[in-house]
């Protein structure tokens, strides 16, 4: 092994690393992810793995045959036509065609659509429009085709939606009406989410995304699971997956409870079960990226959250590794070299179930 | 991106058998290594060719689910759905309905 590995910061920037400092960075990130979630630190076999894996001299490195996983995506076939705040490239196609290409020219596990402003809310009131869509296209792909979305309970705020905005109050040390808005808009989001659901599943929908679940704090991850459990209630042959949009769930209310769980201050580990007990069929990880830190601090961290979250998870685990999660760059372009190492490792060392 | 993660760590989708693991993983909860090993025994495959092209080629063919070269008149969409629900014995929701708008009894 040469004791120069070429690697990248978490912004991006190219650097080498002897292969000590690659293995401190290894044991710092496993040991800051143990430390925050108490879980256990990757083993001195996986830190040795994860060490082979970075110092391969491919460019773009695979896992070994045998041990592929499933690729799901939020909505990576509007890459194809979006524009670039969304990722995308700007080709002048079609949704039904941007899903086809996906499933058959990418050779995608499973394919998915959404509306281009990726939010329940804005859905709603085009339901008709977007089931008449997705039943066209679920006619045409062989591939699961998941409709989805994020929850966002964002938009349901001043000057976005009807309800004080708790970002508004709690500077006002408004703590009983900030967490008063953040429960009626929950509940709001909550309907909506069982709406578009049912309105779906009425059309044949094959699987829903909640996707970036809890990006508005705890009450916007207890409305999703809220909406989860009602949906598997009304709708049981629809699967569900539910992804979070972060490692640890802020607690902007910090009094919710599911399941007679705190959901502020969750952990993935406790994230999946939850999850899990509201119905959830797939759920997703998400690890942000430490911009200031190696792409080796980085995965060896998101390696610890995930391997952890499998080992106690009864449902599928896939996780988030676009750009700035998973311990791939927060660049618009991520690297091809850090993004397979970071999907390997995930794989091989995390055990995921997916990606 | 998702190109990348497709062809470092991905089953291939259609033109293997990814699609098959992900509706396991989907319809039932399965964790890939059950998935799989769902899928190879109703396939009467190893796991391992699961992913083999040469192998999931002529199965997909045969079965009529699906190949991902564009074959005129060949099974794809919701007809190849609807042999692959049978042949794993799933529930998929757009087969589901397409039957009762097809009044198929099966």
């Amino acid at each position: 092994m040469k004791d120069h590995i070429p690697t990248r910061m978490g912004d991006g920037e190219l650097v080498s690393m002897s292969a000590a400092e690659v293995k401190d960075d290894i044991l710092a990130g496993t040991r800051d992810a143990a430390k925050r979630a108490n879980i256990p630190e990757l083993t001195k076999d996986d830190a040795q793995q994860l060490l082979g894996i970075m110092a391969e001299p491919s460019r773009a490195v695979s896992v070994a045959p045998g041990e592929e996983v499933i690729v799901t995506d939020d909505g990576c076939s509007m890459s194809f036509y979006a524009g670039q705040d969304s990722g995308g490239i700007g080709i002048p196609m079609s949704r039904l065609q941007a899903i086809l290409t996906y499933e058959r020219a990418c050779a995608a596990d499973t394919t998915s659509m959404g509306h281009s402003d990726y939010s329940f809310k804005p859905v709603k009131s085009i339901i008709n429009f977007e089931m008449n869509a997705y039943y066209t296209a679920s006619m045409m792909t062989t591939a699961p085709l998941f409709y989805g979305a994020q929850p966002n309970l964002g938009l349901y705020f001043q000057p976005d939606g009807p309800h004080p905005n708790p970002a508004d109050l709690l500077p006002q040390r408004k703590i009983k009406e900030a967490r008063a808005t953040q429960e009626a808009a929950a509940e709001q989001l909550r309907e909506d989410l069982v709406f578009v659901g049912k309105k779906l599943n009425h059309i044949g929908c094959e699987g829903l995304n909640f996707d970036t679940c809890g990006s508005a704090g705890d009450a916007d991850f207890l409305a999703a699971l809220l909406a989860v459990a009602d949906l598997k209630k009304a709708t049981p042959n629809m699967p569900v997956i539910m992804g979070a949009s972060g490692e640890f769930v802020l607690g902007m209310h910090g009094e919710l409870t599911f399941d007679e769980k705190q959901i502020a201050g969750m952990y993935p580990h406790e994230q999946a079960k939850v999850a899990e007990a509201a119905g959830v069929n797939i759920f997703g990880v998400a690890i942000g990226t430490n911009t200031t830190k190696s792409v080796v601090w980085n995965v060896a961290r998101t390696a610890t959250f995930v391997k952890a979250t499998v080992a106690v998870a009864n449902i599928p685990i896939h996780v988030n590794v676009g750009m700035g999660v998973g311990g791939v760059p927060m660049l618009e372009v991520p690297p091809i070299d850090s993004v397979t190492r970071a999907s390997k490792t995930l794989v091989q060392i995390g055990k995921a179930d997916g990606l | 991106m998702h190109i990348a993660h497709i062809v470092a760590s991905g089953m291939g989708g259609i033109r293997t058998a990814g699609d098959l693991v992900a509706w396991m993983q989907i319809t039932h909860k399965m964790k890939i290594t059950e998935a799989k090993q769902y899928v190879a025994d109703k396939l009467g495959i190893e796991v391992i060719d699961l992913t083999n092209e040469e192998i999931m080629r002529q199965i997909r063919e045969e079965r009529g689910i699906g190949v991902i070269t564009a074959i005129a008149g060949d099974p794809k969409g919701i007809r190849a759905k609807f042999k692959i629900a049978e042949l794993l014995n799933i529930h998929i929701n757009s087969v589901d309905l397409f039957k009762s708008q097809m009044a198929y009894s099966g």
